[in-house]
């Protein structure tokens, strides 16, 4: 075992995979000289050559149409998109073309192509740099969708979208690469070194997709959430003080609706959170299976903690994110509802 | 008055009704355009972007320096593959037209792009063709019955009925599977041959797509990585002067050729008459040689007029003359290469008819034999609870729960159904 930030631990992912499978490329830009602009490439090129570590032109429409032909030529593309926020040239790509290739051709073709690409805010990066996009591919069937919220998960998720044979959407909150965010920015930053989760084997291992995390243990209320908000949410359940079980649904699609649903049947209540904005946001999916699944066990209407329907607002970003208060407080309103 | 600017709308030379006005297209003369040697440099062979590559003359014989000498043998293989692909066509078209297919796209008139290239290429070389190639597959061996089924949707159907009609693949084959999104294909083609060649392979790979979709950025995106790359691709430009109702000028081709953007983008860009078969077989034979041995990626414009509309949904004679074919300076592929044979001596008017009979038949044939395997109003029909299979190779549980759903519906209707059907018609 190691101490492994997420960025390292990403790294160390591709570097396992790299070495064990000759098909394994890196795409994307800066990702191969330089090391990627969030270092999560850092070194690989310097290790397996430009041939498995490609930088690529500035064109991420391009860069997924390339990584899709890879993938149909026997290849297992791992292409980055550096921002989540610049995914969209490249849509088409994936949601006609990456998305369908196997459903359209019957089987024929396929492309295993692994999308990874920083999402998220709290990094100062205004309206084009922190948005949280996965509803929009959550929403495209013939894609997984993924997003971790810690190291351990980080690679391990990462080693299984790589060897899965179908197309994944990786999604890095970039705001917990070093360490472990608890919504409180004046707060000083806490490395990954001191979290349980930052103990990442060096080695090959996986974290299966479709499957979430129980994160704590509780007997009153379900905390349905990912990435950056599970530590947000961890914070807001200790300033609500109330014995809240958290689950990191770390697979949006597939998602694992059992584990979901176990704990909202045995808490009664449930708050569901995202950095995302709300309207049609992933959140919507989480209530609407709640509430198909475990009407009859509930005891308050189901949350949602969201970002506002707004753009990211550069200077008000802490206004923007859905903090420990805003969390917190609806923990109260579904714990004293009924 | 201050100069102003001006939005400039482009506007085909002639509309219904109009006199058919070709004069924007530049031919060169036969044997005119000198070949160069494949390891050519990008900026010494700009010329070929501007000129047009020509073998077949007036007098329908062979001239010049992109003659692929070709034995007559291979001409006559050529021909019966145009001709096939042609009256494939006609045969679908009509059977559209009945109502027994829900829509059809011919290649009438640019036959020679898809046949020459398919023979100029190794068979291991991975096609991307947008909807218009149709003749790749017939070069390439594939039987008519396994189009014409994809075409009904039925129980033969490559597609399991989950694309509209022509949206063929082939994975042994090495065709790629079509996508009705236009241009997505170039790109793809080119991170294939990115692989071939991370891979060390021989292998090369070639895409097509019309004029119009070039305005897609994913052109932009193909031509870019192609030449960055230096990827072993071909990238085929089929400028057939018409996108549905939009003429080749909206597509940016008043100004300049097509194939000059590859020079712009830094590799060969070829213009050729694309009804000329001979001409169309020795550029692409050039572009693969070049690929093949690490020259990296050629554009090619082919010159061409799409004869037939569009599609069966599509009307052309409310936006273009009816007699703009008939005036189209380049010819019919198929007729030029005939009269190309019949100029060498190996052939005449009457082994065409007989071919033509023969093919004919052959059509009608595998038409028989596709129908029997289900039709899109008649049985026998493909299970509709395999729409849930291939969204991903293993089917994940919510997709299980939704396939149970229908089949539960379609259980409880077939025994309602069964209920309600008069006694005496179970018997016999």
């Amino acid at each position: 075992m190691a101490r492994m930030n997420m960025v390292q631990a990403l790294n160390s992912a591709m570097d396992v995979m790299l070495e064990r499978d000759p098909r394994v490329v890196i795409l994307g830009e800066d990702v191969g000289f330089f090391g990627g602009v969030f270092r999560v490439t850092d070194g690989l090129q310097r290790k397996y050559g430009e041939h498995r570590v490609l930088d690529t032109p500035i064109a991420e429409g391009g860069i997924i149409a390339a990584a899709i032909g890879m993938g149909v030529n026997g290849l297992k593309p791992v292409a980055e998109i550096q921002f989540a926020d610049y995914i969209y040239p490249g849509f088409d790509q994936v949601v006609s073309e990456l998305a369908r290739l196997r459903y359209r051709s019957a089987g024929e073709f396929f492309a295993p192509v692994t999308i990874r690409t920083p999402c998220g805010g709290g990094i100062r990066g205004g309206q084009t740099h922190s948005q949280s996009p996965e509803s929009v591919f959550t929403h495209v069937c013939g894609i997984k969708v993924v997003m971790p919220s810690n190291p351990y998960d980080a690679k391990g998720l990462l080693i299984s979208s790589i060897e899965d044979e179908d197309p994944v959407v990786f999604f890095e909150p970039k705001r917990i690469y070093n360490g472990p965010f608890d919504g409180d920015p004046h707060k000083p930053a806490v490395p990954w070194s001191a979290h349980p989760r930052g103990e990442v084997p060096e080695g090959h291992y996986r974290v299966p997709i479709g499957r979430a995390a129980l994160v704590r243990e509780g007997k009153e209320v379900s905390v349905l959430t990912y990435g950056t908000m599970v530590h947000v949410a961890e914070a807001a359940v200790r300033l609500a003080g109330v014995d809240a079980e958290i689950v990191d649904v770390r697979s949006m699609a597939p998602l694992d609706v059992d584990t979901l649903c176990t704990s909202v049947c045995k808490t009664g209540r449930c708050v569901v959170v995202h950095e995302a904005t709300r309207f049609s946001g992933y959140g919507a999916e989480l209530v609407a299976t709640v509430q198909e699944q475990c009407f009859w066990n509930l005891e308050a209407p189901v949350q949602r903690v969201t970002g506002w329907d707004t753009p990211y607002p550069h200077a008000f970003e802490w206004e923007y994110f859905p903090g420990p208060a805003r969390i917190a407080a609806a923990l109260k309103q579904v714990m004293e509802a009924a | 008055m201050a100069p102003r600017s001006r939005l400039h709308v482009p506007a085909p030379p002639a509309r219904p009704g109009q006199e058919p006005d070709f004069s924007y297209v530049q031919i060169s003369p036969a044997g005119a355009v000198s070949r160069p040697d494949v390891t050519a440099s990008v900026r010494d062979i700009e010329n070929l972007a501007l000129e047009m590559v020509r073998v077949l003359d007036e007098e329908h014989r062979a001239v010049g320096p992109w003659d692929p000498r070709l034995e007559a043998s291979e001409l006559q293989v050529g021909l019966r593959h145009m001709l096939l692909t042609r009256l494939f066509d006609d045969r679908m078209q009509k059977i559209q037209r009945q109502g027994r297919i829900s829509f059809y796209i011919k290649s009438t008139g640019e036959e020679a792009v898809a046949v020459a290239q398919g023979m100029a290429l190794q068979p291991g070389d991975m096609l991307f063709p947008s909807y218009r190639q149709q003749g790749l597959h017939v070069v390439r061996g594939r039987n008519l019955v396994e189009l014409m089924c994809q075409c009904l949707s039925n129980t033969h159907d490559m597609c399991k009925g989950r694309q509209m009609p022509i949206m063929y693949h082939w994975g042994s084959g090495n065709i790629f599977t079509i996508s009705g999104n236009l241009a997505t294909q170039f790109p793809q083609a080119v991170g294939w041959a990115m692989a071939a060649a991370i891979k060390g392979e021989d292998r090369i790979a070639a895409s097509w797509l019309g004029e119009g979709s070039s305005a897609e950025a994913d052109f932009h995106y193909a031509m870019t990585f192609a030449a960055v790359y230096q990827a072993p691709v071909i990238l085929n430009l089929v400028n057939n002067q018409w996108a549905i109702s939009t003429f080749q000028g909206f597509a940016g081709g008043e100004h300049k050729t097509f194939a000059q953007r590859g020079p712009g983008y830094g590799m060969p860009g070829i213009r050729v008459d694309g009804n000329d078969f001979l001409a169309v077989y020795a550029v692409t034979q050039w572009a693969a040689q070049r690929a093949r041995q690490s020259g990296g990626p050629t554009l090619i414009e082919h010159v061409t007029y799409r004869a037939a509309a569009h599609s069966t949904s599509d009307d052309p004679a409310r936006y273009r003359p009816k007699e703009e074919w008939r005036a189209w300076p380049l010819g019919d592929p198929v007729t030029r290469l005939k009269q190309h044979l019949i100029a060498l001596g190996e052939w005449s008017e009457e082994r065409h008819g007989r071919l033509e009979k023969e093919l004919e038949a052959h059509v009608t044939a595998c038409w028989k034999e596709a129908e029997s395997y289900g039709t899109l109003t008649g049985g026998p029909s493909l299970d509709p609870l395999t729409m849930f299979e291939d969204v991903f190779k293993e089917m994940p549980p919510n997709l299980v729960r939704q396939r149970e759903e229908l089949r539960a519906l379609r259980s409880a209707a077939a025994a309602e159904r069964r209920q309600s059907a008069p006694s005496v018609a179970k018997k016999g």
